[in-house]
């Protein structure tokens, strides 16, 4: 149904998949977690067998004693009317879960040097997701981070200390790992990536101009 | 060697009367399993009585007009349900909208695989009986974890539930159903 799939060879480590499953995953993460599984019908059938776990301690959970009128309520508005929820469909390399946070528009670049592009989709307290636009054989600009950084390859591939990654593989990285991913020759490099810190962009761009660029 | 066969659970045979009959009387009796249980398991992340009956509601309504996505193949009524009160309890309690993956599409209704289906109630049966087993401590880890109360860092250092064969049957009707799509169109 995808047409033609490239074999997957970076998957989600299962915490991170049963914490997405059980909805203990901060947001940024939740997207590419939830995109990834958008193109990875391996980690969708683990997200799949997370949810019967969650639905066996559904099933066992203590049963608490309804108000009166709680059923009755539920069953007089089984014919009432619902206005169709939007759905997004995944667009270009865009899968869906990233279309619904663009809102079904196209992303908005913003420059941030070197040919690499970013537009941020959220960043909060909780941390930021962004998407990723790097031309092939750049170096996307050598960056630390304080935590947990996902990556999601949407077009091309990039390669760094640990690998090679192409459409559909996820990059895990921590905080120890010092890591300068380059977009692999051939198309433009396009990722989703997701990190619990603003990203600390370290050569490209002076540490005071950040607040500026959000990044 | 050979198991006492398990029948299809009634709970998924009103499931399927709800989705392909609109059965009103089979959501009836769905509501009387599901409803005191998803209210016991939302007061335990410490949400209160009121708000906790709202958030049933919603999740059995959500039940009734989404019936048509709820795959058998993939996923036992327990699961299913379980991850709409999960997305419901984020809504309400977080007020922010989960990231949900792409939706595979409405499994087709005609030739239900009905070996797939009973194989996906057996594996569910068996983890059931596998939580059921574990020591309370343990027990109690795993709950927090689908509860939604452990972080993935939590989560990783403890032992989990053997998830690997239901794994595996998942996967054989998410690749039946991805095949399915392709030649209806
Ligand atoms: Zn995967």
């Amino acid at each position: 149904m995808r047409g033609k799939m490239t074999a997957i060879t970076h998957h989600i480590p299962d915490a991170l998949l049963a914490a997405y499953a059980a909805g203990s995953l901060p947001q940024p993460y939740a997207l590419v977690v939830a995109s990834h599984i958008s193109l990875c019908l391996d980690c969708r059938a683990t997200f799949d067998a997370h949810q019967a776990a969650g639905g066996a301690v559904l099933d066992t959970a203590e049963r608490a004693h309804l108000s009166n009128g709680v059923k009755a309520r539920v069953l007089e508005q089984l014919d009432a009317p619902v206005a169709p929820e939007p759905v997004f469909q995944r667009s270009g390399v865009f899968p869906g879960p990233v279309m619904e946070v663009l809102k079904g528009k196209p992303p908005r670049w913003r420059t941030v040097g070197g040919g690499v592009r970013q537009s941020i989709l959220s960043a909060t307290g909780e941390g930021s997701v962004r998407l990723l636009f790097i031309p092939p054989g750049q170096a996307v600009p050598d960056h630390s981070h304080n935590g947990l950084e996902l990556t999601l390859v949407l077009q091309g591939s990039f390669s760094d200390e640990t690998g090679r990654f192409g459409v559909g593989d996820m990059e895990v990285a921590d905080e120890h790992l010092e890591h300068t991913p380059v977009a692999d020759v051939g198309a433009p490099c396009i990722c989703l990536a997701a990190t619990d810190a603003p990203l600390r962009f370290r050569t490209l761009v002076p540490r005071l101009l950040q607040p500026l660029f959000r990044i | 060697m050979t198991k006492p066969s398990r029948q299809i659970s009634p709970q998924t045979l009103q499931m399927l009367a709800v989705r392909d009959a609109r059965d009103r009387a089979a959501f009836s009796r769905l509501f009387d399993y599901f409803a005191p249980r998803l209210k016991g398991f939302i007061m335990r992340s410490g949400t209160g009585s009121g708000q906790a009956e709202e958030i049933v509601q919603d999740v059995m309504l959500t039940v009734w007009r989404k019936a048509s996505m709820f795959d058998p193949q993939r996923a036992n009524v327990s699961a299913w349900i379980y991850q709409i009160a999960r997305n419901r309890q984020i809504d309400v309690i977080r007020k922010e909208n989960r990231p949900l993956p792409e939706a595979l599409g409405a499994p087709p209704a005609d030739e239900p695989d009905a070996s797939q289906i009973l194989a996906v109630e057996q594996e569910a049966g068996q983890l059931k009986d596998a939580l059921a087993r574990l020591k309370p401590d343990q027990r109690e880890i795993i709950e927090k974890a689908y509860l939604g109360e452990l972080t993935h860092q939590e989560i990783s250092t403890q032992t989990g539930l053997p998830l690997g064969t239901i794994k595996s049957r998942i996967r054989l009707g998410l690749e039946r159903l991805r095949h399915e799509l392709k030649d209806a169109r």
